[in-house]
């Protein structure tokens, strides 16, 4: 019986155009404007990596916990428009709710990287199958965290909130993560990014570029934040929803 | 037969201002296909009323039973259906997908293109939930109650975004929805609507029941005149016992005659007393019936 809902919710998302275009196009043209200035650079500040490759990697990890983040944008409207309460009055199981919520935060998730990979493709980065696809899958494991943070989110701030919140976590997470630069493999700033997810999703995209797997210490921190994350999740939807 | 019973619930919210006693004691049994309206002026207590029967409310005292069941149960078992008094459509999807969307939740849903035809915007099926009217919206809202065919359907003050002939229609699909032996309680603050479209009218105000009883009671009860006029001199007692007078008082020269039918009551007093002067027909109103009912003011209590 969800299935028609999970399907009109996927729906759903895909023709919000203003929001499909700005989610999918930030990182795109970010990617392009960046890569296609030092599409020549070949050895990227002595890395060994071409720009096209490197920035690849970076915006993959970037717009795929952008996107899905935004699932909790999109919680925040709809509790303000009332839908939560009309939602509380049909038989559809929270379970069932919240995994729509996270399978669509999966879904711009994955829309976002392909239209990466498609442009990393289209500027000449190529990459052997079997490490593409052990950096996408890392990827989408590191996105758990972030799956439950978007709903977080969502049920706690509103709706005019959200904004400024999203955009001044995800800046701060990029930019702890490593996003933007490497983190230096000492000091503060080393310890703080070795402990956020972000860290580790951009770890994960630097398999790409012949970094090591996550090892215990990643996949240790992956996995309490999203335990943590998914409880704090499930009690801000519970309060949300709770009969008053 | 068990239908909707409430008994003895109570509901105290906190506000800045202190508690407000939303509902205060409320007994109510309502039996399996009844239709029932909740009447009574903003602030009575109704929405909060219908919010503890649907569950999105948990009652300070008292309980609920929906067909022998919590309203968490009924509510899961897909037995219920309901138009909240305020709430949007979600977003980007057309009126058909919404209805539909909504109908695939539940056990035995009505034909999604029936529901369409049953509420009048078959034309808008296409239509994307965000280009609406606001008395389409309602219609939509209200598909997306019955779709469900419910056993129990709850109206929260239903009509008020539509326009005169909408609100007739909509009516007539209640009816003809009730008519397939389906409970349904509804609330409004029109003695019109309620007179018209229930079985049985529960009058609330400052959150309690003041009156229960078939509409012709409560339009009695409610729908009173007042005819006030200039004129010394005249007996009381006489003026109380004119046809359509319930009650008369004098204030100096004027006169008040509280009138169960004011029609009948002007032609009688203008025959007897043709000098009466500075002649005003008010209607009492819903908040002016509760004041008389209640002895105190219904914007006294907060929603």
């Amino acid at each position: 019986m969800s299935a028609t809902y999970l399907r009109f919710e996927l729906l759903r998302t895909l023709r919000n155009r203003r929001f499909l275009f700005l989610s999918l196009g930030f990182p795109l043209v970010f990617y392009l404007l960046v890569a296609g200035s030092a599409r020549g650079v070949r050895d990227l500040g002595d890395s060994g990596l071409s720009a096209p490759l490197y920035y690849m990697v970076g915006l993959v990890s970037f717009g795929a916990m952008s996107a899905m983040l935004s699932s909790g944008a999109r919680i925040a409207a709809e509790r303000q428009a009332g839908w939560h309460r009309q939602v509380r009055i049909t038989p559809l199981p929270p379970r069932a709710y919240l995994r729509a919520k996270v399978l669509t935060g999966y879904l711009m998730a994955l829309l976002t990287m392909a239209v990466l990979f498609a442009a990393g493709a289209a500027m000449g980065v190529s990459l052997p199958a079997g490490r593409w696809l052990e950096m996408t899958g890392l990827i989408l494991v590191g996105l758990v965290p972030f799956a439950a943070l978007g709903i977080l989110v969502g049920h706690l701030v509103s709706v005019e909130a959200i904004g400024p919140a999203m955009g001044g976590g995800i800046a701060l997470l990029a930019f702890l993560g490593g996003t933007w630069f490497p983190i230096p493999d000492h000091g503060l700033l080393h310890v703080v990014g070795q402990l956020l997810p972000s860290y580790w999703l951009v770890q994960a995209g630097h398999v790409a570029l012949g970094g090591a797997a996550w090892g215990r210490q990643g996949w240790l921190t992956v996995g309490i934040w999203s335990i943590v994350l998914a409880r704090l999740a499930m009690l801000a939807f519970r309060r949300d929803t709770a009969r008053v | 037969m068990s239908g909707i019973r409430l008994n003895g619930l109570a509901k105290t919210y906190r506000s800045p201002e202190g508690p407000v006693h939303a509902v205060r004691g409320v007994d109510v049994s309502i039996a399996a296909g009844e239709t029932v309206a909740l009447l009574g002026p903003n602030g009575a207590g109704k929405s909060t009323t219908i919010d503890m029967v649907l569950g999105l409310a948990r009652p300070d005292a008292g309980e609920v039973s929906v067909f022998g069941r919590s309203p968490d149960d009924a509510v899961a078992a897909g037995a219920v259906g309901a138009m909240l008094q305020t709430g949007e459509l979600i977003r980007d999807l057309d009126v058909r997908e919404l209805v539909a969307m909504v109908a695939s939740l539940y056990p035995a849903p009505l034909d999604v293109d029936e529901t369409l035809a049953l509420c009048g915007i078959e034309g808008i099926a296409g239509r994307r939930t965000q280009k609406l009217s606001g008395g389409q919206t309602q219609r939509v809202r209200f598909a997306i109650a019955l779709v469900s065919d419910p056993e129990l359907l709850v109206l929260d003050e239903p009509t008020v975004a539509m326009d005169v002939e909408g609100r007739r229609a909509f009516w007539e699909t209640m009816r003809a929805f009730a008519a397939r032996g389906k409970t349904v309680l509804f609330a409004t603050h029109y003695l019109e609507e309620a007179d018209a479209y229930a079985d049985r009218v529960v009058l609330m105000a400052h959150g309690r029941i003041v009156a229960d009883g078939p509409p012709t009671e409560i339009k009695a009860l409610v729908g009173s005149r007042t005819i006030r006029a200039t004129l010394p001199g005249a007996s009381l007692d006489a003026l109380a016992a004119l046809p359509g007078v319930t009650s008369a008082e004098r204030r100096g020269a004027a006169i008040a005659l509280v009138c169960s039918d004011s029609d009948a009551a002007i032609r009688a007093l203008l025959t007897v007393h043709p000098d009466a002067a500075d002649i005003e027909i008010a209607g009492a109103g819903l908040e002016q019936a509760f004041v008389q009912l209640t002895g105190e003011a219904a914007g006294e209590v907060l929603a």
